[in-house]
């Protein structure tokens, strides 16, 4: 089989038994997974930054945060929103403050970068944690949960578990179809030609600033849609969602799963919730659990020094592994 | 004779205390060759720099068919018609040979925003991909992997995205350094083939070269410009010999 069928084949594969998995599992585990779901769309938004456009940014928390204090301060107060509503204007707050953020940290380059994205990120999370615009401190909740209707039929109940699993799987599904679409297309091929050599795409013609801009608007709003999504999850929000530890816990994601694919970014969520959960697990790790960042930590180091393609690396190596393998088979 | 589609008056850039290009006046011209030559350090990679909007001047003009373009992004003056080679190879080494022309074609799109749709299903992108990479010699490698082409490929693969970029005016930044001499020999005949529906700055240090395909010459050294002309008359300029060549053998060998 060729390699790209494989893939798609493992893909589906993989989306079925993601679909099902509800119809067995204990909500706990449900949960979990929704968890890692909206991570992974999360660390998809990121990838399309560092991965596919060379733009490392460490203030994406800022779309994940700003989404979610969009929810809570533009829905009403003790009614449901409507999630056809509520969740575009989310997305379009989180894609307007990308635009215009955008306008000027997009003029810095490498390590400026870096510090400049932190920065706008940080100075979000003062605006919520310092004035009383969001809360404090605290955050506010989000009592209700939005409804997704048709006319007067509710295509889904948000408050069921499954449901709301079911529908972050849908859009997971949907934003890596998304963007495996933008990144086959012309412009996603100049995207890359800008993460590999941006001067050389400048000189060939190409408006170098609007690409990347568009491709920081972009992941905005896909980050804006994983943050919508666990204010959603969680039923309120606080500050810490906008924090640098967010940003770098993504970042984390993208490096464990393996940058510029898009299947590496929704494994490096699953293996970094599944490895939280194990290194913050008393039973294996005793008084050391607490400290479950150093481990983590390690961990990543570990994988970058080694994998430095991340899990996706390893797959593809297996992968190649086998067709070898089975050419041989065939030839010999 | 032709109107000149290019045309600087008294070009300068400094780079703090140096004056690397120092009120260089020149005039390209469709169906020519005009050769820029003289030692290493003269300034001639910076002129080419200047003409292709990689650096602004800090003085004087640059007139792109009675338009001023002097201090414009390379972006712009790409998307004017002028297309550039550069010295130190500058490519995608991690694209194929074909994905390399495919995206300097690409930037010639009338609709470069097509955010959907496969990139490899534009058929006039395709052709002209292919086009350029025949016409450098490289159509046989158009799946290889750039990093992987030797050393003489990847300088003919950079004329090929200059060429696929379907400019009006090449600035060629010595293009046969790094050559064989078979390569070098097809890139003459390309470069002269050229000549006839494009105006061409060849900066070249292989005088034979030189001399085989220039109509016109200019000698810089120090950042100026110390004679300009036809072949014959700079071969035969006392300054040229005593300021750069040092000797009447050199031009001749
Ligand atoms: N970006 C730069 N910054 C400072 N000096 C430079 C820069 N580029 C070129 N120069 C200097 O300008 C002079 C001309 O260089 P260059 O244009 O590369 O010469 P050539 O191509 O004729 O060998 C040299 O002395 C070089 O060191
Ligand atoms: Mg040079």
């Amino acid at each position: 089989m060729a390699p790209a069928r494989t893939r798609q084949f493992a893909l589906l594969a993989c989306a079925l038994l993601l679909a099902a998995f509800p119809l067995v599992g204990g909500t706990f585990y449900v949960q979990l997974v929704v968890k890692v779901m909206i991570l992974a769309i999360f660390a998809m938004s990121l990838d399309l930054l560092i991965g596919f456009t060379g733009l490392v940014s460490f203030g994406h928390a800022a779309y994940f945060g700003l989404a979610g204090y969009a929810l809570a301060l533009l829905g009403p107060k003790y009614e449901a929103a409507s999630l056809w509503w509520s969740l575009p204007a989310a997305m379009a707050v989180c894609a307007l403050f990308a635009f215009l953020t955008g306008l000027l940290v997009l003029r810095t380059r490498g390590i400026f970068f870096i510090m400049v994205t932190l920065a706008f990120a940080q100075m979000l999370f003062f605006v919520f944690h310092d004035t009383k615009l969001g809360g404090g401190s605290d955050g506010i909740y989000i009592y209700n949960k939005p409804e997704l209707k048709l006319g007067d039929f509710a295509l889904a109940n948000l408050d069921k578990t499954e449901h709301f699993y079911w529908l972050v799987l849908v859009l997971m599904v949907a934003v890596y179809l998304l963007l495996a679409r933008v990144l086959g297309s012309t412009f996603g091929r100049a995207l890359v030609g800008i993460k590999v050599n941006e001067h050389r795409m400048q000189a060939l013609g190409f408006p170098v600033f609007r690409y990347k801009l568009a491709s920081y608007v972009l992941a905005g709003a896909l980050g804006g849609l994983s943050g919508y999504l666990a204010a959603v999850q969680f039923g309120f929000v606080n500050p810490e969602i906008l924090s640098w530890h967010q940003s770098g816990a993504v970042m984390m994601m993208v490096i464990l799963g393996g940058m510029g694919t898009l299947y590496g970014p929704v494994l490096g969520a699953f293996a970094f919730v599944l490895l939280q959960e194990a290194f913050s697990n008393q039973a294996w790790f005793g008084a050391w659990a607490k400290h479950w960042q150093l481990a983590m930590g390690l961990f990543i180091i570990l994988v970058a020094m080694y994998l430095p393609q991340g899990l996706a690396g390893l797959l593809q190596k297996f992968g190649r592994k086998d067709e070898a393998a089975q050419a041989e088979e065939e030839h010999g | 004779m032709a109107e000149p589609i290019l045309r600087t008056q008294e070009l300068t850039r400094r780079f703090g205390g140096l004056v690397a290009v120092s009120k260089v006046s020149l005039e390209l011209r469709v169906g020519e060759v005009h050769a820029v030559i003289g030692p290493n350090g003269a300034g001639k990679s910076t002129l080419t720099n200047l003409l292709s909007g990689d650096l602004p001047p800090s003085s004087g003009s640059v007139q792109l068919e009675g338009r001023d373009i002097a201090g414009l992004k390379s972006d712009r003056i790409s998307r004017l018609g002028v297309g550039r080679s550069y010295q130190k190879t500058n490519i995608f080494l991690p694209f194929t040979v074909f994905e390399n022309c495919r995206l300097a074609a690409q930037s010639r799109a009338p609709r470069p925003w097509r955010v959907f749709g496969n990139a490899l299903g534009f058929a006039d992108i395709n052709r002209q991909a292919e086009a350029a990479m025949e016409a450098a010699g490289l159509a046989h490698r158009r799946d290889r992997v750039a990093a992987t082409l030797s050393h003489g490929e990847q300088r003919q693969l950079e004329i090929a995205m200059c060429l696929a970029t379907q400019p009006r005016l090449l600035l060629l930044d010595e293009p046969l350094a790094g050559m064989g001499p078979h390569e070098s020999h097809r890139m003459v005949e390309l470069i002269r083939k050229l000549s006839e529906g494009h105006a061409i700055m060849l900066i070249e240090h292989d005088m034979d070269a030189v001399f085989a395909v220039a109509h016109r010459l200019t000698v810089m050294v120090n950042g100026e410009v110390i004679e300009s002309g036809t072949p014959e008359a700079v071969r035969n300029s006392p300054a040229v010999q005593l300021a750069y060549l040092g000797g009447e053998d050199n031009l001749h060998g």
